[in-house]
């Protein structure tokens, strides 16, 4: 791996690899001495065209783990004549000795944009760019299931897949990256994904997509998923006449008492409430679904960093970039 | 120099094949082709071999970004014209979104004048249908008609004249200089942010779609409008496969509607997107491969009456940049006869008699241009290209004569090149090189 | 260093057969036991991927041996992997998993395992793993084979088999939880020769 641009060019192999390299941060986590020497020496730039404190600090946390230096540049300008150019901002960091950047942007794209350039020899790692995709969120996702997967049944998840697993993906599926990056990795994965959403909140073109699409929630979540994941709803989506109120989303779409109830009723005691946050409780989430047992919500913030780690590590660790990742080990 | 006027000089060209037909020499002399034959012969003449290349007559654009005035830094009518001459063009129409607009008589003659001293190849202005192309009011459309430019092509290119009262007025209204409105058929509200086309690349790519739909719709109503008011229409860059088949309809109806395709929506597709290159993002987008085939066949059919270029440079900045924020258009005019070429002529679609038609008779007509769109006969004004069909060359934007490098077929190998272009009867190119402009009367040094 | 499968050497010959790989670990394992005076305390580290199945071995003949140690309780993986002082010269390496034995490593007497000591680069890196994880009271080195040319001041308390080698040469240690020869399990060490 050169970069991490997208979940979409993972092949089973490199996802394993990373979610397997993960587990082994997370054992690190829980040391005494939470730290790794083996980025000493290596600069990481946080380089943010958009707010986000939550994926910013966790990857300073994740790269400050592994002994990277730190850098964060918050680039907010982001009007075409305004600011300094990507390219711009890209040489003065590459001038400064950066070895990755991890960027997020506004701009769908931007990240493969700068990797294709050659404004910049670092390695590039998408923090979630525009509408396309976040692929660590979903490498932690991915992370959080398998381990709740192994867990259900009985097995180490290391060098597992998810496979027999199913899912479901549950809102503003056309303006979500996290959803993007998702619908990738567990189709890589193996796990069977369910999208649902208004029909509005769907891309054209998503007919073509590796998965199954639904506009009934309940209809979905009585076929037994293992993993609901309910995206963030952005109320300025309404005024775009993309769904008449908050409250008739609520009611259709969001995962409200009555279906966590359901839930209960139905037996299904193992499915797992996943969602990426910042939530809207009370609209896309209910407060008791966000707090329930079932809720992996700190699971992931937590997983997180140990997937940036895992991520950090694999990209910046060997030789030149080109070589395949080995496991031989040679003395 | 001598104070002889350049075109006065004679030339006399040797074996070209006519529209790819029957070997013949031309003789040039005074600005028209006075004489054409075999074994002729002319004293002082300066012999051009034309041995396999193809005469055609003189290349002309519809459409065409000289950028000036107001962006010089893209483009100016000097460099712009320049590339017109080199990809074979003897006339090209300066599309009306400079800076200031080209809305008022005074611009439209300023940009007809910059292109006479540069006497690359003639430049007729587009004038603006609406005031600063912002679709509320209507341009001083007679005064460009009536002015020195004689203006009788009038677009709101680049942005669409959406308001149906507003669009019908115009289409009315040239009636009395029997002009013409080229719409660039966009609905704003559908394309509201859009980025590329709309479909199953866009959903992948996180990108805002632009619908097919939303060009199609304004070409329904415009073929209908000009149905209702009997005006002539004309679609720029027509993009889609429904926007061939309404255009199709409306012509088996007897609407007086002519269409427009460009050379990179002949070949191109959304795929090439995924890169995230700006270099691809141009308006209308780029659409799937069934709309390419569509464009073809519509083209080969005679549905699409010309290939316009929609030569839209830009400066390297306005594309080294993130997609969402980069501008949106390719140059063209250097390399459209190759495209041509390669997509319609060796895929068999058509030959160089209707390349002819669709890159120069066609396009003077719909453009009243005099002077222009003539059969390669004597008799005729001496605007003349002389291609090598045989000829494989690689594009380079940086050896292009247009100051934009942002041609989304750099690194291609494409078939085909201007060897000679005669404007007016005068070589501005020769041996595939920029020649020397031609001098007018009364603006010799 | 040669990719395995990438060419073959000039010649190769067995210098330790499984008979003798056995006889080298019970010895150690005696003078382990010796050295420690018992099993109190012992903590054996395998280092990956050989150095754990040699680790587990000895556990096993330490356990015959003295009765009072349990092998699956004194023995643990030790990866080095992100110590190494040579990441970036190598392709990308995934991490293994460590694994220590339940009572830890505080206070206790780390024997670290492994199959080859050469350079000593590997063993400095496990110091420093070491380090991280607690606070050992005394570490000692086991060594299925010591086959000289080390380039830092490192010595193994407990060696197999002194093989003088040359430069060119590679040590090749196979044992049947990790490696087989034609789908067959194999228990050899070999020195093959890369001379050009």
């Amino acid at each position: 791996m050169r970069h991490l641009l997208s979940t979409e060019d993972l092949d089973k192999a490199d996802a394993i690899r990373i979610l397997d390299t993960a587990e082994e941060m997370a054992a690190v986590s829980d040391r005494e001495v939470k730290k790794l020497p083996v980025l000493r020496g290596r600069t990481v730039v946080n380089l943010f065209f958009e707010d986000s404190t939550r994926t910013r600090i966790s990857f300073e946390a994740a790269a400050k783990r592994l002994s990277a230096d730190v850098i964060n540049f918050a680039a907010k300008g982001s009007s075409v004549s305004k600011g300094e150019s990507l390219k711009d901002t890209a040489q003065t960091l590459e001038a400064m000795g950066a070895d990755a950047v991890v960027i997020r942007h506004w701009a769908s794209g931007a990240p493969a944009r700068l990797a294709a350039s050659d404004w910049i020899d670092a390695a590039v790692v998408n923090a979630g760019d525009g509408t396309h995709e976040h692929p660590t969120q979903a490498l932690l996702d991915a992370f959080t299931m398998r381990r709740n997967w192994a867990r259900i049944n009985g097995t180490a998840s290391a060098g597992t897949d998810l496979s027999g697993m199913k899912v479901a993906i549950v809102g503003d599926v056309l303006h979500s990256r996290v959803a993007r990056s998702n619908l990738w990795l567990l189709r890589t994965l193996g796990a069977d994904l369910t999208l649902v959403a208004p029909p509005t909140l769907l891309p054209v073109g998503v007919e073509q997509w590796p998965c199954s699409v639904s506009y009934d929630l309940d209809e979905t979540l009585a076929t037994g998923p293992h993993a609901v994941m309910m995206l963030r709803v952005q109320g300025e989506r309404m005024n775009a006449a993309f769904f008449p109120s908050t409250r008739e989303y609520s009611r259709r779409w969001g995962f409200d008492d009555r279906r966590l109830a359901a839930l209960d009723a139905a037996g299904a005691r193992e499915t797992i409430i996943m969602h990426p946050g910042p939530m809207n409780r009370g609209l896309e989430i209910s407060a008791a679904a966000a707090d329930s047992p079932r809720s992996t919500v700190l699971q992931q913030v937590r997983n997180g960093v140990s997937v940036r780690m895992a991520a950090l590590y694999l990209l910046l660790s060997g030789e030149s970039s080109s070589a395949a990742p080995t496991q031989e080990a040679q003395r | 120099m001598t104070a002889t006027p350049d075109s006065s000089r004679a030339y006399l060209i040797k074996g070209a094949a006519i529209g790819g037909g029957a070997r013949t020499d031309l003789l040039v002399r005074d600005g028209v082709i006075a004489e054409t034959g075999t074994g002729l012969a002319a004293a002082g003449a300066t012999v051009i071999d034309a041995d396999g290349l193809v005469a055609l007559p003189g290349l002309v654009d519809l459409h065409t970004h000289l950028r000036e005035p107001g962006r010089e830094d893209a483009e100016t009518v000097e460099t712009g014209s320049r590339a017109a001459a080199l990809g074979g063009f003897t006339a090209v129409h300066a599309m009306a979104n400079s800076s200031p607009v080209a809305d008022t008589a005074g611009v439209v003659e300023q940009v007809f004048t910059l292109g006479r001293k540069a006497g690359w190849t003639d430049v007729r202005p587009v004038g603006a249908v609406t005031v600063g192309l912002a679709g509320e009011r209507l341009a001083e459309l007679g005064a460009m008609a009536d002015s020195r430019a004689r203006v009788r092509v009038f677009s709101d290119d680049g942005m669409c004249v959406h308001d149906p009262v507003l669009m019908r007025r115009a289409l009315e209204y040239v009636k009395a200089f029997d002009g013409v409105i080229a719409q660039h058929a966009q609905e704003p509200r559908l394309t509201d942010g859009a980025q590329m086309n709309e479909g199953a690349v866009s959903a992948v790519l996180g990108m805002t779609g632009w619908p097919a739909v939303a060009e199609e719709s304004i070409i329904a109503r415009d073929v209908l409008l000009a149905q209702h008011v009997d005006s002539r229409l004309h679609v720029c860059h027509v993009s889609t496969a429904g926007s061939v088949e309404i255009i199709r309809w409306a012509k088996q109806r007897g609407i007086k509607v002519t269409a427009e395709v460009t050379p990179h929506h002949l070949w191109l597709t959304d795929e090439l997107v995924r890169s995230y290159d700006p270099v691809y993002k141009v308006n209308p987008p780029l659409r799937t491969d069934e709309d390419v085939k569509a464009l073809r066949a519509g083209l080969a059919d005679g549905t699409i009456d010309i290939i316009g270029t929609d030569h839209a440079p830009h400066p390297s900045e306005a594309k080294e940049c993130e997609w969402a924020q980069a501008a949106m258009g390719m140059t063209g005019l250097e390399t459209a006869l190759s495209v041509v070429q390669h997509t319609m002529i060796e895929s068999g679609l058509m030959g160089w008699d209707d390349f002819a038609r669709v890159t120069s008779t066609a396009p003077a007509r719909i453009g009243q241009l005099a002077g222009h769109g003539q059969p390669v006969a004597s008799g005729s004004a001496a605007n003349v290209t002389l291609v090598d069909p045989s000829a494989r060359w690689t594009v380079d934007p940086h050896q292009m004569a247009t100051m934009g490098r942002n041609s989304p077929f750099a690194g291609r190998e494409l078939p085909g090149r201007v060897v000679a272009t005669f404007y007016r009867g005068h070589p501005t190119v020769l041996d595939g090189r920029l020649n020397t402009p031609l001098v007018s009367e009364g603006e010799q040094h | 260093m040669n990719m395995p499968g990438a060419a073959s050497p000039q010649s190769s010959r067995v210098v330790l057969a499984e008979a003798d790989i056995d006889r080298a670990l019970t010895r150690i394992a005696h003078e382990i036991l010796e050295a420690n005076k018992g099993s109190q305390d012992l903590v054996l580290l395998g280092i990956p991927r050989r150095g754990y199945p040699l680790a587990r071995r000895l556990a096993a003949k330490i356990e015959a041996a003295d009765g009072t140690a349990k092998a699956g309780e004194i023995t643990g993986q030790l990866d080095v992997t992100m110590f190494r002082d040579d990441l970036k010269r190598q392709p990308t390496r995934a991490p293994l998993p460590t694994q220590l034995p339940a009572s830890g490593i505080d206070n206790k007497v780390v024997v670290l395992v492994d199959d080859v000591l050469y350079s000593g680069r590997t063993i400095r890196a496990a110091l420093d793993a070491l380090v991280d994880l607690g606070r050992p009271r005394i570490v000692r080195l086991a060594v299925l084979v010591d086959r000289g040319h080390r380039e830092l001041p490192i010595r193994a308390d407990h060696v197999g088999k002194n093989l003088p080698t040359s430069s060119v040469e590679k040590v090749r240690v196979r044992l049947a939880e990790t490696d087989s020869v034609d789908g067959a399990p194999v228990n050899e060490v070999v020195i093959e020769d890369w001379s050009a």
